[in-house]
């Protein structure tokens, strides 16, 4: 389950629809949550604004799950990425793995968010006292 | 016709987040139409000279010399920092 929204998400009651939904022989949920940082460059952020490209992004998140899906053979996956104006320590990002055994679990989870932060199109503009910036990659 | 689209920096600097245009006439893979682009002049040629830059065609991202045709959508956007 992908899903690409303005507000912000409850981890514990995604986690407990996905729960529920488990069918037997689940052993292991790993879930990763991002946050606005609220420092970067040695500058504070007051704000940030994260853009996306609608139509684009929801195939590379599908896409994401279903490569992790395969690979670690998971029983569910779920990734939820919020747009819009967002705030220091808010909740960015959620990810989660489930499968029969915790190693899968773990694996698949790094997999997807280490693939969505240079795959998925998302990009973060931040505010500081010094005006506004777009992130960069570097390297 | 052919939706071009822009995103983050590069929208910013061009000033316009999309477009619709005729493909032009000769006009065949993304690298020709990237020159088409940047041929109309500032802003186009100087933002659009960026190698960094990443273009998907119809939502898939891929390489310049892949193919365009009538009907695609065509967007440029700089490297991801999501998550």
């Amino acid at each position: 389950m992908i899903r690409v929204q303005h507000e912000d998400f409850d981890p514990g009651a995604e986690f407990e629809q996905l729960r529920t939904g488990l069918q037997a022989g689940a052993g292991a949920v790993v879930s990763f949550i991002g946050l606005v940082r609220d420092l970067n460059e040695g500058d504070d952020i007051t704000a940030m604004t994260l853009e996306h490209y609608p139509g684009m992004t929801e195939k590379a998140l599908d896409a994401i799950a279903a490569e992790a899906t395969a690979r670690w053979k998971l029983l569910d996956a779920v990734i939820i990425h919020r747009v819009g104006p967002l705030g220091p320590n808010d909740r960015i990002v959620l990810v989660i793995a489930a499968s029969a055994h915790r190693k899968d679990a773990f694996r698949a989870c790094e997999f997807m968010i280490d693939t969505l932060k240079t795959k998925a199109p998302f990009w973060k503009k931040e505010t500081t006292s010094q005006g506004s910036r777009w992130i960069t990659t570097h390297g | 016709m052919i939706q071009l689209r822009y995103f983050a920096s590069l929208r910013e600097r061009l000033g316009i987040s999309d477009e619709t245009v005729s493909l032009p006439d000769n006009v065949d893979t993304v690298a020709g139409l990237q020159r088409w682009l940047q041929d109309r002049g500032e802003p186009w040629s100087g933002a659009l000279a960026d190698n960094r830059l990443l273009v998907a065609v119809n939502h898939e991202v891929v390489k310049r010399a892949t193919g365009v045709r009538d009907g695609d959508e065509i967007a440029w956007y700089p490297p991801v920092t999501g998550g």
